[in-house]
């Protein structure tokens, strides 16, 4: 294994040399090709065509082959070990649940409909109480039916955690809060499908009886981890190599790291999926190593999409947003970037010490520090993503974050501080994942603006693949010091409960993958949540989740940086585009449409030149392009 | 001559023992004493505490070290089985380690990759050795010409320019801007002409960086020996200007040339990582830098391996060449 020989001295040279001929090919090439406005020459239907809204839905027709790439592998393919957000989206190819998120675009598509089963869940014994009927003509790959039982197999998955370990497991915290189920794999009864608390009276019925109601149940049997798996085909923890569809596609071959081709599922009938319009004849996916390569195959049209979904490089988004603006849409993520204080590390302990830091920062330089209003997102002014029901988005801004102290309040900051009865400041340290360059910008940023109201932080980049063992255990955030730290969060399901219960409630407080960083241990905060889970009109719910949201704010635990929102590229040849709310403002893959079934001549753009790389060593560590966010994860 | 050989293959194979375990202190006590629990990292988000032991039985990870290194070792001659949880895995000799990450054994992640990087890498020594050491040769027979000045201020931008820039101009150029050549790796055994054409940038980037430093060494060495005094006299016996060129200068320029070389295609095999990203070709080092990004030590020690031995044994293969290149060599 070699790095080649490169110098720094060389280096240098290398990027005189670059800034020259990016200058000389930018002033070759000329204009663009597109307007932003409304469709191109080359047919893309324009600046944000696809943000909430359906593009060029008339267009998609059957056939040919979509073309994905991506800059990092799923962390599984399997339905119930797969965390990562465009894993949950491609999944719907090859994989159906009870339950799933509308086909449609933004806050719509968050919205549940009936998938496998014939309608939404029969609600009954004060919420406790889930039925659901299955549809006639639902098949697995090889044509054999789709029964109750195979629903209930794929759930009691979630529960082999010592083999099938990553996925979410919500389920398991639902149906089996004390932990009395060993999952399938250690089940002693003869069908393995021992778990008390699902019950299949028949091969088309499927009942859950919650311990306890919690009103985001169904919200839970939409995520992927709720499919049905058939037991003669698990092979554990080999499934997501090839797992056995339920959808309109199925594996071909997979080559972890390297490629993914689905075919269609022969056996999968139309009239038996009312969600699913399975357009294209087969589906592809490319991964590379080196995220510029992506960028370029998308700017070169020989790539439909970037499956990560996570936005353009700066480099490749400043080249798009010039030359190719109608292929790009500006989304809102769902994710919220923040900092948090742990209140272990004193002063922290002191609400008027975290008030300091969140009227002493510059706000806008954060935001500018995570790439501006366009690419970094709207300044967040508290933790409920817009795309949360509940959410008041920047109307909510009890500090005044983007209003009045968006530059910083110096004067407000240092009488926080004065309450807090550390008058000329204090030091701290920030932590902040050293994979993450923009992240560790923005911990510069806050480090600029806290040194102005006496605060000294010093900034420590920890090893960002460990941060579930580094900031995830308090008695390690508490040794290191770490009062500060930078971290981002989105929602796995678009509630409340599904963004804030690990980062708030008292009870997800673990010695070890913690992820309520701040310690808050606020009896008011829990018994909202408590309050949440047995609450089923929806109007309520969106009351209690508002409710925590200020008590949350009005604590002082966090500081909101941005509202995230992404560029991502859409390719000319896509049809029936829409982002969803469902996964975090990603396209929604599964009704993805061709225009032409036979893949276009690339048009010839503007390549990316060496010199507007995504910078630093050519694929090492360290790019822009962040790997993939787990649902809700960081 | 055989008994030199089996010392080499015997200290090769210490090398080898010495290196596994020191990756092994990289990657599994350094974490430790970092307080960093590697088996977290492998449960997701959601960190179940009997889910992150579970993960720490079937990885072996709260044996000591030692016991951890044995395994390895037997595993390679006698395969191992993987058991947790009522799953069981079995990795079949040899076996270099098993990646829970992608669910796959490291030593068909080798074999897999290895032939994308064997191609990358003689493909690109073939084109560097004979352009680097030619332009060498006419350097420095014609020093001082515009020929031996344009040549090294070639050679110098060779050796300047890194393969990220090289690579990202040539791509940009050739095969998006002139759409002559195609940048999409296609296996050998699919298309042999898709596979050369997918090679040929990625060559002739690899090789420019190393044909420069090779053209520089040849220039260099060749000027030194050709004012040695066996030259001259070669010269005075009246032989032609090839012979004493071909025959006697070139064999002496060829011992540093051979050394460079063994040294070069050992480390590249092992996996060129800039070259290979780029290009997204999918070779060991692209395996690696992956493996790298993901925490994926298994397969990260399995390639290291796989680099030591490669330059252990093109070393080897250097040594005995010296034999037959200088006779004044003897391996004994």
């Amino acid at each position: 294994m070699t790095t080649q020989r490169t110098s720094g001295r060389r280096k240098k040279a290398f990027a005189a040399a670059a800034a020259v001929a990016a200058l000389l090919t930018t002033a070759a090439c000329g204009g663009s090709d597109d307007n932003g406005g409304g469709g191109s020459k080359t047919g893309a239907a324009g600046f944000d065509a696809a943000n909430n809204k359906v593009a060029q839905a008339s267009l998609a027709k059957k056939g040919g082959t979509l073309r994905f790439g991506g800059a990092q592998d799923a962390d599984s393919w399997d339905t119930t070990r797969g965390y990562y957000g465009f894993m949950w989206n491609f999944a719907r190819y090859y994989s159906r649940q009870l339950v799933t998120g509308k086909t449609e675009p933004g806050k719509t598509g968050a919205e549940l409909t009936p998938d496998l089963a014939t309608g939404l869940a029969k609600v009954s014994d004060d919420g406790k109480t889930y039925t659901y009927t299955l549809r006639d003509g639902i098949t697995w790959e090889d044509g054999k039916p789709i029964t109750s039982k195979d629903v209930k197999y794929g759930i009691e998955r979630v529960w082999a955690q010592d083999v099938l370990s990553g996925g979410p497991t919500y389920l398991k915290d639902f149906l089996d809060p004390k932990g009395e189920y060993k999952g399938p794999y250690k089940d002693t009864s003869k069908d393995k499908l021992g778990l008390k608390s699902i019950t299949t009276p028949d091969d088309k019925t499927i009942e859950f009886h919650l311990p306890k109601a919690n009103s985001d149940f169904q919200e839970v049997l939409g995520l992927v981890s709720a499919s049905p798996v058939r037991q003669d085909k698990d092979t554990k923890s080999k499934y997501g190599l090839k797992p056995f569809s339920s959808g309109p596609y199925k594996f071909e071959s997979y080559s972890p790291g390297k490629s993914l081709t689905l075919v269609r599922n022969t056996e999968w009938k139309q009239s038996s999926d009312p969600i699913r319009k399975a357009y294209p004849d087969k589906i592809t996916v490319q991964f590379f190593s080196d995220a510029n390569q992506l960028d370029q195959r998308l700017l070169n049209g020989d790539l439909d999409l970037d499956i990560n979904q996570t936005g353009m490089s700066p480099q490749g988004r400043t080249t798009a947003l010039k030359e190719h603006k109608a292929n790009l849409d500006n989304p809102v993520s769902g994710y919220i970037r923040y900092a948090t204080f742990p209140q272990s590390v004193k002063p922290f302990d002191n609400a008027e010490c975290r008030k300091a830091v969140i009227l002493g920062a510059d706000h806008v330089s954060l935001q500018t520090a995570r790439g501006g209003p366009v690419a970094g997102g709207d300044i967040g002014t508290n933790m409920l993503p817009p795309s949360v029901p509940g959410s008041e988005g920047q109307k909510y801004d009890p500090y005044k974050i983007s209003g009045a102290n968006k530059n910083g309040n110096v004067e407000e900051a240092k009488a926080a501080l004065k309450a807090c009865g550390k008058p000329n400041g204090f030091s701290t340290t920030i932590a902040v994942r050293n994979n993450k360059p923009v992240e560790v910008a923005t911990a510069q940023s806050l480090q600029a603006s806290l040194k102005k109201i006496g605060i000294n932080a010093q900034i420590d980049q920890f090893d960002g693949s460990q941060t579930t063992g580094i900031i995830g255990s308090p008695s390690n955030v508490k040794k290191k010091g770490y009062g500060i730290i930078i971290m981002g969060w989105g929602p796995d399901f678009p509630t409340v409960q599904g963004f804030g219960l690990p980062l708030w409630d008292s009870k997800y407080i673990a010695e070890s993958g913690n992820n309520n960083f701040a310690l808050i241990d606020d009896k008011t905060i829990d018994g909202l949540f408590d309050k949440y889970v047995t609450t089923l009109d929806e109007s309520g719910k969106t009351q209690i989740s508002t409710e925590i949201n200020h008590k949350v704010m009005e604590g002082a635990y966090y500081l909101p940086f941005t509202f995230e929102k992404f560029i991502n590229w859409r390719g000319d040849n896509l049809a029936n585009v829409y982002t969803s709310d469902n996964y975090s403002g990603m396209y929604d893959f599964v009704n993805l449409g061709l225009k032409s079934a036979i893949t276009p001549r690339p048009p010839r753009r503007r390549p990316l030149t060496a010199g507007e790389g995504r910078g630093g060593v050519g694929g090492a560590p360290g790019w822009t392009r962040g790997a993939p966010r787990p649902r809700g994860g960081p | 001559m055989l008994a030199y050989l089996i010392r080499r293959l015997f200290a090769a194979a210490v090398m080898l023992v010495v290196i596994v375990m020191v990756v092994f202190g990289i990657f599994f006590l350094v974490p430790k004493w970092a307080g960093v629990d590697i088996a977290s990292s492998f449960v997701g988000k959601q960190a179940d505490p009997a889910a992150v032991e579970a993960v720490r039985q079937k990885l072996g990870l709260s044996d000591p070290i030692y016991s951890q290194v044995w395994e390895f070792f037997k595993g390679i001659f006698a395969g191992r089985t993987y058991s947790g949880g009522g799953d069981v895995t079995h990795c079949a000799a040899p076996c270099f380690g098993y990646s829970f990450r992608s669910e796959q054994a490291v030593w068909p992640v080798l074999t897999d990759r290895f032939p994308v990087t064997l191609g990358l890498a003689l493909g690109a020594a073939v084109l560097w050795l004979v352009f680097g050491v030619s332009a060498g040769v006419l350097s420095a027979l014609k020093r001082g010409t515009i020929w031996d000045r344009g040549a090294m201020v070639v050679a110098l931008a060779g050796v300047s320019l890194p393969i990220y820039f090289t690579g990202l101009l040539s791509l940009a150029i050739f095969a998006f801007g002139l759409h002559w050549l195609d940048a999409q790796y296609v296996p050998l055994d699919q298309s042999f002409g898709g596979w050369f054409g997918g090679m040929i940038l990625p060559w002739i980037t690899l090789a420019f960086l190393y044909a420069a430093m090779y053209a520089r060494i040849t220039r260099a060495t060749m000027l030194e020996i050709l004012g040695e005094d066996y030259i001259r006299t070669a010269r005075a016996k009246g032989l032609k200007e090839q012979v004493v060129i071909g025959k006697h200068a070139m064999r002496s320029t060829m011992t540093p040339i051979l050394t460079m070389l063994g040294m070069d295609l050992g480390a590249l095999i092992g996996g060129a990582i800039l070259t290979e990203s780029t290009f997204n070709l999918p070779g060991l080092g692209r395996a690696v830098l992956d493996a790298i990004k993901n925490q994926d030590l298994p397969i990260i020690l399995g390639v290291t391996l796989i680099t030591s031995l490669a330059v252990l044994l093109a070393n080897l293969v250097v040594d005995i060449l010296y034999a037959v290149i200088d006779p004044r060599v003897r391996l004994t």
